[in-house]
């Protein structure tokens, strides 16, 4: 199915687009398998024809000690047929990050064993993995009067389970709204700014997600332990903190290749519903029973990491920007749709444009570069104090004030390390010059 | 800091051992172990990993001792810096001892113990005078264009008889007579008459500042209306000028029923009058008190904080400062009609409010140098603070508000920082117009409080003579333009914003908290890569690398010349070769030196989540559920 030499798809395919939409995403997919020991992981296309599970691609990383058979009865245990798959594969330690929707254990605690031992095939001998749930334990526990629930301590001994309280659906798009509209008041004074702006939540959502994912990766890289995270369906608040981890964890998500593949891999792949949650965006007078922010608080977090780190990205805050507004309204095909099988259905490789080919030209991607990228091979971990995380004015001020001064600041930050570069090279080429009539003059002089 | 090591070393007071320095936010209870010394000067702590924390007593604004616990005795020192240290000494009665002493050290009674007086930079008289003399307002005026055909010198005020606050030199309207400049100073509070603050060559605008009239209900002075109508003829381009109180119509109604009150359109011809509604300097207090609270409070959440902002009024505060120079500068520009500028006694909102005009207005006080002067005229200069329920009689302004001196806390109020912090958010909005930055303005801050330098001590001019200031202490802004490197906008340039009236945007969503004062010390709150140092050394950079280049040139025009000559003569040899290795040597050194310069200044600080407060995700850890076995030993190890 998908050979060809990898990692170099989308550079060689510049003129034949159509068919680069989802290559990023499987690349990164065989990525991560061949990298890891052959022993422990697998690629399983048990939902080649979307049958097991409707919101995931077809092909998947799963433990190897686990069959197809196996996994085909543990999606019937898991929301929405979505069984624990591999989301990302510490190096460092060999420590997993894994996805999934809520267990179906109902209020009659359902087991399901073929699930345990899925994510207990995970597991080093000895060593204990986190569950982190993204719902409250109460909110979990009403579940289960809808047949979701969580996972029983008692069938899962090795596991240990931290509920989150990351907000979901309408929640966040009246978040959004509240805080769209007051941004949009010209004419209030301080205190009914700020007292709007608090009451739009929408700072506290960001900290939420941002802190669930620093815990994901601090379970990771400080604990030393593989995780679960899940909320309900597992294509939300789960794909954000999965997604916000790696962003914490790994370097090369922080490159512009390695968001896009991240983006590709933990959205699309995943299944987030883009054409549900983003259908409206702010101003929408209907109330939209699935519309939801989810996708922008994720790169409002990534924002504020950048904000945070802003020489660790090799993106800008531009390309954010146009992330989220592709995301609800783009000539190209990469965001419509709600999953990978809607996708192939509406032919989508074949009648549309995949939004990467556009962006990874280099005459756009320099608009995208951040010019003080230096590469960093750090973990990085933000603060999430309230004095720490700030409004994404790029974003929610964009069109309510002037940016001149800024841009122009911006430009000549660019200048002057443009300028920079400049000199360095022509010391560099003076120097070789000097060296040259030097060794000439030696010459010259030695007999 | 070298400085301050040789001082403590010859006299170390006190010293105890195994103190605790705790994290301020930490909910866990993480902390550094070290060494607590007391010098005369300051309060030093080194940690295990020689880190050393200086505390400047003269900073400290508020030592608590809190109930003891297991591990010891608990110690928070609030700094006038916005500094929050929390010690925890192992002993009772160390802690006390400490305590009790820097009660002592950090309230000074007399001038003569500030740290000013003790201070010693080793420098001989001459550097010391020549860096009082760095800034002179009589050439400042000159700069503005006074005096000229409508403004003079008064001498009115040579031997601060009509004003002991004022300054010796003052500029008034040429038509102003003695007789009228004496008249209006006996109706106005304090005697602060109106003088001249700032001039507008080319719209030959004037801004104006003085304290309230003494007309409480229906009180009138011919000499003041006669000044105020000079001040009026003195501009050719506008022959209404506005009167600016600064106060809220409220509190300024208030005034009257104490003989004291706002001037009355119908008694002076030609004036518009207008209030702006900044409040007043106990307002100002209790509000960043407020948001000192909340912003020191452990595990903040956002609503918290936000709703915290809200109710402190603060950011509400520096809009309303922000509004006022705005109108003032407005005026001046777009009407060319000049403004005069009072408060109650004209020393704390008139400050305010006089100088941030004249900085919109007025590209040179946005530079280092500029801003000196601004200050030393509309902050120092004109400044006063005149308070009798304080021990001392005449009390200086910003060493009542800030607190130098044991006084009456009451006086004591933020308004130099909010000065301050409105130039912070110009520099916000136009990142262009300033040469300075934002270390340059925490710099001053920090020295406000510090007493370390002359400027900013003593009572007024009068009071700065008695004192012998220029003799017996240093001025600050020698040493910052010594160090100016480190205060430069790299961005500093546009010609657009260069030069322009700045006209900011108060829109509410333009005022933000700023977090690089108000949690200057809390390292883990800050961005830890910063944009701004990169750019600045990259702009030394390119400085030395243009210099390379012109050297390198010339050396490779100098060898190209002599190859061409052909024939080098035997002197000419020896005096280049001897040179050249030693030169490559330079350069190879240069070139090595460059490029880790880039990695050096990129490197990550403080991220290590032991550093970042990880500890609120880490309380996920310790609160064992019921049913699960306790994860202590995680714990344990993810603080470590």
């Amino acid at each position: 199915r998908f050979v060809g030499p990898l990692g170099t798809i989308i550079i060689k395919c510049k003129d034949f687009r159509i068919i680069q939409l989802d290559i990023p995403g499987m690349e990164e997919c065989l990525n991560i398998a061949s990298s890891i020991e052959i022993s422990e992981w697998r690629l399983s296309y048990v939902n080649q024809e979307f049958a097991v599970c409707p919101s995931y691609p077809p092909a998947v990383t799963v433990p190897k000690a686990i069959d197809d058979d196996a996994l085909r009865k543990v999606a019937t245990f898991r929301h929405g047929g979505r069984f624990p798959v591999l989301s990302y594969y510490h190096k460092k330690n060999g420590m997993v990050i894994m996805r999934s929707g809520q267990p179906l254990t109902g209020t009659n605690g359902r087991r399901c064993k073929e699930d345990e031992k899925l994510i207990n095939a995970t597991l080093r001998a000895g060593k204990r993995g986190y569950i982190i749930d993204t719902r409250p334990l109460n909110v979990a526990q009403q579940a289960r009067a809808k047949g979701g629930g969580f996972e029983q301590e008692a069938h899962y001994p090795q596991w240990r389970r931290i509920h989150k309280s990351i907000e979901r659906y309408h929640i966040l798009q009246d978040s959004l709204i509240k805080l769209v509209e007051s941004c949009n008041d010209q004419t209030q004074n301080m205190d009914r700014w700020l007292s709007k702006l608090e009451a739009s939540n929408w700072l506290t959502h960001i900290k939420e997600i941002l802190t669930t994912a620093c815990l994901a990766a601090q379970c990771l890289d400080r604990e030393g332990a593989s995780i679960l995270i899940h909320g309900t369906e597992g294509t939300d608040s789960t794909l954000q903190v999965t997604s916000l981890a790696q962003i914490i964890l790994e370097p090369r998500s922080r490159t512009i290749r390695g968001f896009e593949a991240l983006i590709e891999r933990e959205w699309l792949q995943a299944g987030h519903p883009f054409q549900q949650r983003c259908a409206q965006s702010a101003y929408c007078n209907s109330k939209q029973k699935w519309e939801s922010p989810v996708f922008l608080l994720f790169l409002d977090c990534v924002w504020q990491i950048l904000r945070q780190f802003p020489c660790s990205f090799e993106f800008n805050e531009n390309f954010l920007i146009m992330l989220f507004e592709h995301a609800y309204a783009s000539q190209f095909g990469t965001f419509l749709g709600n999953n990978e099988s809607e996708r192939c259905k509406l032919k989508l490789q074949q009648k549309t444009m995949s939004l990467w080919s556009w962006v990874n030209r280099p005459s756009e991607l320099s608009k995208f570069t951040n010019p003080l990228f230096e590469a960093n091979n750090l973990v990085i971990w933000p603060s999430v104090a309230p004095q720490s995380l700030q409004l994404w004015e790029g974003i929610f001020l964009r069109w309510n004030r002037s940016s001149k001064y800024l841009d122009e600041a911006y430009e000549e930050m660019v200048n002057i390390i443009e300028y920079n570069k400049q000199l360095q090279a022509k010391v560099n080429l003076l120097r070789r010059q000097l060296a040259e009539l030097e060794t000439e003059d030696g010459v010259q002089e030695s007999p | 800091m070298e400085r301050y090591r040789m001082e403590w070393k010859d006299f170390p007071w006190c010293s105890v051992e195994q103190v605790k320095l705790l994290d301020r936010f930490s909910t866990s209870n993480k902390s550094l172990t070290g060494t607590l010394y007391l010098t005369a000067t300051h309060l030093l702590f080194i940690d295990a990993h020689q880190k050393e924390t200086w505390i400047l007593h003269h900073h400290i604004a508020s030592v608590e001792k809190l109930a003891l616990t297991t591990s010891g005795c608990p110690l928070v020192i609030q700094c006038k810096n916005f500094r929050t240290v929390h010690f925890i000494v192992p002993r009772e009665r160390d802690c006390h001892d400490i305590y009790n002493s820097l009660l002592q050290l950090s309230k000074q009674a007399k001038y003569e113990d500030l740290y000013a007086f003790s201070y010693n930079p080793k420098q001989n008289d001459a550097e010391r005078l020549q860096g009082w003399e760095l800034i002179d307002l009589a050439e400042e005026y000159q700069r503005m264009g006074v005096p000229n055909s409508n403004w003079q010198l008064s001498d009115a005020n040579r031997d601060y008889k009509i004003c002991e606050t004022y300054p010796r030199e003052l500029y008034v309207p040429r038509i102003a007579s003695k007789p009228i400049i004496v008249g209006s100073s006996k109706f106005r509070s304090k005697g602060r008459f109106p003088v001249l603050s700032y001039y507008h060559q080319s719209k030959e605008a004037a801004i104006c500042r003085c304290s309230q009239p003494l007309s409480g209900f229906s009180a009138r002075c011919l000499e003041d209306e006669h000044l105020l109508q000079a001040i009026s003829k003195a501009n050719p381009a506008n022959r209404y000028m506005y009167v600016m109180d600064t106060r809220p119509r409220l509190n300024a109604m208030a005034n009257r029923a104490a003989g004291k009150g706002y001037e009355n359109e119908d008694n002076y011809s030609n004036i518009r009058f207008q209030f702006v509604g900044i409040e007043n300097i106990h307002v100002m207090r209790s509000s960043l008190q407020k948001l000192l609270e909340v912003n020191g409070t452990k595990g903040l959440s956002v609503n918290d904080f936000y709703s915290g902002l809200e109710s402190s009024g603060w950011l509400r505060h520096i809009k309303a400062v922000m509004d006022a120079a705005i109108f003032l500068a407005k005026a001046i520009a777009a009407e060319s009609a000049s403004v005069l500028v009072h408060c109650s006694d004209g020393w704390d909102r008139t400050s305010q409010v006089c100088s941030l005009g004249s900085l919109l207005l007025d590209p040179y006080y946005r530079t280092v140098r500029g801003f000196m002067v601004l200050i030393e005229k509309d902050w120092i200069s004109f400044g006063h603070k005149f308070s009798e329920s304080a021990i001392f009689k005449n009390l200086y302004f910003l060493g009542v508000r800030c607190g130098h001196l044991d006084g009456d806390p009451k006086e004591v109020s933020p308004v130099f920082t909010q000065f301050l912090e409105c130039v912070w958010h110009l520099t916000e909005q136009f990142p262009q117009a300033f040469e300075f930055n934002e270390a340059f303005l925490l710099q001053i801050h920090e020295h406000i409080h510090s007493c370390q330098f002359g400027n900013f001590i003593g009572n007024c001019q009068k009071e700065r003579e008695e004192l012998k200031l220029k003799e017996k202490t240093y001025s600050l802004w020698p040493f910052l333009l010594d160090d100016q490197k480190k205060y430069l906008n790299p961005l500093y340039g546009s010609q657009s914003q260069k030069s322009a009236v700045l006209e900011p945007n108060t829109v509410s969503f333009n005022f933000k908290f700023w977090r690089n004062m108000y949690h200057q010390f809390d390292r883990t709150l800050h961005p830890r890569q910063s944009v701004f140092n990169i750019i600045m050394n990259m702009n030394e950079q390119n400085k030395q690398l243009e210099k390379d280049i012109k050297d390198l040139e010339s050396q490779i025009k100098q060898r190209k010349n002599k190859q061409t000559d052909g024939i080098l003569s035997k002197e000419l040899l020896n005096s280049v070769r001897p040179e050249s290795p030693a030169l490559k040597a330079t350069l190879s050194l240069k070139e090595q030196a460059l490029l880790p310069v880039n990695d050096v200044l990129r490197t990550i600080e403080g991220s290590s989540p032991a550093d970042n407060r990880y500890s609120e995700y880490a309380d996920e850890f310790s609160k064992a559920e019921p049913a699960v076995v306790s994860l202590e030993y995680g714990v344990a190890r993810m603080t470590c």
